[in-house]
């Protein structure tokens, strides 16, 4: 059976996972801010982030940081539901 | 709640699109239930903006490690809702 890539345990790699902590940037403790916030509010749950996560194309997945990957869902799931505008946010950060 | 602590169980390899939480690994494989958690909440359904209902049961089951990765030693505990098993 084909696995999604976030399906891990001994896949794609039997190598011990990284453990190491770093210390969070601003942004990093602002994402998480920000999620708890959209649930707070219902805009978006837990689940919906763990899908927007999982739909990630691999190679995006695999290059991501942690939060970068819940800033990816976040994006998703916002746009599914209109509260985001395709595109919207490439273009308020290119302005 | 169908199963009991100790009932032996068999995870379901049935193909699933989308958002689920059981891990490729254990599919097909048979543990024993730990530990009835009680009814939660369904993510599938959640994931999809959907309110989770009805709740479903969720175990704590025990697979030995040995099952799942040839030589591996110990055992892993993992959280399985009840539509994903079935009685072994």
């Amino acid at each position: 059976m084909e696995r999604a890539v976030h399906d891990r345990g001994a896949w794609p790699t039997a190598e011990s996972i990284d453990r190491s902590e770093h210390e969070l940037a601003d942004w990093e403790l602002l994402t998480d801010a920000l999620v708890h916030s959209l649930a707070g509010e219902g805009l978006m749950n837990v689940d919906e982030l763990r899908r927007g996560i999982e739909s990630m194309p691999a190679d995006e997945y695999e290059r991501a940081s942690y939060y970068e990957r819940w800033l990816s869902s976040v994006e998703k799931i916002l746009t599914e539901k209109g509260v985001l505008a395709p595109g919207e946010l490439d273009e308020r950060l290119a302005s | 709640m169908t199963f009991r602590v100790g009932d032996r169980v068999r995870v379901s390899d049935r193909a699933h699109e989308g958002h689920h939480r059981t891990p490729g690994y254990l599919k097909g494989r048979s543990g024993r239930v730990e530990l009835v958690h009680g009814e939660f909440t369904n993510p599938e359904t959640r994931a999809y903006g959907g309110d989770g209902l009805p709740e479903e049961a969720l175990y704590q089951v025990v697979f030995a490690r040995d099952e799942l990765w040839p030589g591996a030693a110990d055992r892993t505990y993992v959280d399985l809702f009840e539509h994903w098993l079935e009685a072994a």
